[in-house]
């Protein structure tokens, strides 16, 4: 459990998904990545850890990702294998809405 | 957050790309990122506590950029117009910093107090076949990333300060990641002392939009250019587009097929420039963008359906549209505040107020000017439609008191730019003993037309109150804008105070 700080970089401790924080939750949250919590981005992670099989779909560079309630925002900077979940379940991707060029 | 994460990703998706050119020289992202990371290095051993740079558009312009991101050090890209005495008072305020100087302008920046000046060449020789550094920057977001002094139409120029949270949020609130196809390719011509030239770098390196740099803006090298490099898009201030439009009118029935994205900003649009582009260009969309220094750039945009649909209703609402600045961008809140600070309806005119991750309003040694709730006042007045389209009348600084009643500048102008004999215009207040102020104006006439001062009052009056008629009309060759295309009405007003 951490309570997320926007602004802040973090990585995963099971694969080499990156993310940042676009908008957290004003409480203390399990933000996980490939089923194990994602560490500080200058971190390194253990060696024990593995992938969980079940946490396994991936993350994709620049996409968005978000909570149900919409609280908890992330922003991919390296993709990875893993699944972003909060509290055991996974993030949804978060459809951008295509804005006209305007510089 | 930090600038330097958006070239990081743009790296990891798409590295190989061209992300900059500027004539025969060009960077791809990997290029650009190793760039920044050596110039980073430089600037960190240089003790400076600023990164500035006096230069046209260059490939110095976002290297240093991103340099100063990397190094954690403001980047302040100085008007190259300003002449050495104004140079010299601004570059006191950011003493000590490292200025990368255009090479004909190095040796007479040498003097400016603080300042070690270092010309392009020499800095982007010094990064060139530069090995990628290992990332290196703070993620706070606090820190500056971008010192702009404003072009000062109102004063002594302000320096605005954009924190790398506000820059960042404008960007992945606006673009998306990778959303540019390969072919696509964005004219920058603004200058890089401009936050819209701040805008265009940052926007198109996300998106994986390659830039073209112009130098400097005449009509002949942006059209010349756009055709040589296949230019899909381009960000123009209105004077531009005017010249642009007049250019290929002369060349008969010359277009700019490629060219599918005109984004024009920084000034009000008249209406016939923009009518004309988009007959002259029918295969390009048009967007205009609205937004000030001190929000980053953009905050609303009357996006290509707009500009369509607007063009071809018969709907009087809908036609008028084509002079508004459309509606905020999803991130960004708009409200309308009278004098007394209350919100009002639609359609009743006040201050323009916006709230946003991207609004910054702070300037330095002043602090922010962001009210508790996170507000910024613009100092635009205007109104929103009941579609929540915002119309601006310009500055409220500008407004006319005569006799107690307002009035802006921006609504007689119209009536007489929409006048065939009047080409360009600018209305402002003069002192008046009877009424506090009174209305004048200074009139371009368009080439080979005539009218007098008194059909012209009378074109006012029978379409405006009288009140609002101008007391007083002078003709000009032609009007003092910025290099930007800003009108700068207290030249307007010293020259009509010194005539009188």
């Amino acid at each position: 459990m951490a309570r997320l700080k926007t602004g802040t970089r973090l990585r995963s401790a099971v694969c080499s998904t990156q993310v940042m924080i676009v908008a957290a939750p004003d409480a203390e949250v399990e933000l996980t990545c490939g089923g194990h919590a994602l560490i500080d981005a200058a971190a390194t992670p253990g060696e024990d850890l593995a992938l969980s099989p079940d946490a396994a779909k991936g993350t994709t560079l620049g996409k968005r990702y978000v909570s149900p309630d919409g609280k908890l925002e992330l922003l991919c900077l390296k993709a990875g294998q893993g699944t972003l979940a909060l509290a055991g379940a996974p993030l949804a991707l978060k459809e951008a809405k295509p804005l006209p060029s305007s510089d | 957050m930090n600038l330097m994460m958006l070239l990081e990703m743009a790296v990891s998706g798409f590295g190989e790309r061209e992300a900059v050119r500027s004539g025969s020289e060009a960077l791809t992202y990997e290029q650009l990122f190793a760039a920044a990371g050596a110039a980073a290095e430089r600037l960190a051993a240089s003790g400076c506590e600023h990164a500035a740079i006096l230069d046209v558009n260059s490939l110095a312009v976002p290297v240093t950029l991103f340099a100063s991101a990397w190094a954690g050090r403001p980047f302040v890209p100085l008007n190259y117009r300003l002449t050495d005495g104004e140079l010299s008072a601004l570059a006191e305020r950011i003493a000590p910093s490292l200025l990368i100087a255009a090479p004909e302008r190095a040796a007479s920046l040498a003097a400016l107090p603080g300042a070690s000046v270092v010309d392009r060449e020499t800095l982007l020789a010094g990064t060139r076949g530069a090995v990628a550094r290992e990332p290196s920057w703070a993620m706070e977001g606090d820190d500056i990333a971008i010192l702009l002094f404003t072009s000062g139409t109102t004063g002594a120029p302000k320096a605005a300060v954009i924190r790398h949270r506000h820059l960042v949020s404008y960007v992945l609130g606006s673009v998306e990641f990778g959303g540019a196809g390969e072919d696509e390719t964005a004219l920058v011509s603004v200058p890089p002392y401009h936050i819209a030239g701040m805008a265009a770098i940052t926007s198109s390196v996300y998106a994986g939009r390659r830039i073209v740099q112009l130098p400097a803006f005449s009509a002949d090298a942006w059209v010349e250019t756009a055709r040589r490099e296949r230019a899909t898009h381009a960000f123009v201030v209105p004077t531009m587009l005017a010249r642009i439009v007049d250019l290929l009118e002369s060349q008969g029935d010359a277009t700019l097929p490629e060219l599918r994205a005109i984004s024009y900003g920084g000034g009000k649009m008249p209406l016939a420039v923009i009518e004309r582009a988009m007959k002259r260009l029918p295969e390009a969309s048009f967007t205009n963008a609205y937004g000030l220094t001190e929000t980053s750039s953009t905050i609303a945009v009357l996006g290509p359906d707009d500009h369509r649909a607007a063009a071809s209703s018969s709907d009087p609402a809908v036609r008028q549209r084509l002079a508004s600045v459309g509606r905020p961008l999803p991130s960004v809140e708009v409200e309308i505040r009278d004098a007394r600070g209350r919100c009002v309806a639609a359609g009743e005119h006040g201050e323009v107020f916006v709230r946003g991750e991207q609004v910054s309003g702070e300037y330095l040694g002043r602090g922010s000017t962001i009210d508790a709730e996170g507000w910024f006042a613009t100092r635009d007045g205007g109104f929103l439609d009941a579609a929540g389209y915002l119309f601006l009348d310009g500055r409220i600084d500008d407004v006319i008191v005569r006799g107690g009643e307002n009035m802006s500048p921006g609504e007689i102008e119209e009536v007489l730019l929409a006048h065939e004999a009047v080409a360009d215009c600018a209305v402002v207040g003069i002192p008046d003993e009877q009424w506090g102020e009174a209305v004048a104006a200074a009139v371009v006439l368009a080439s080979g037309r005539e009218v007098n001062v008194e059909a012209l009052q009378q074109w006012v009056r029978d379409r405006l109150r009288s009140s609002r008629t101008p007391q007083r009309i002078v003709f000009r060759a032609e009007l003092p804008y910025n290099e930007t295309g800003k009108l700068l009405r207290r030249r307007v007003k010293a020259e009509l105070l010194e005539e009188s």
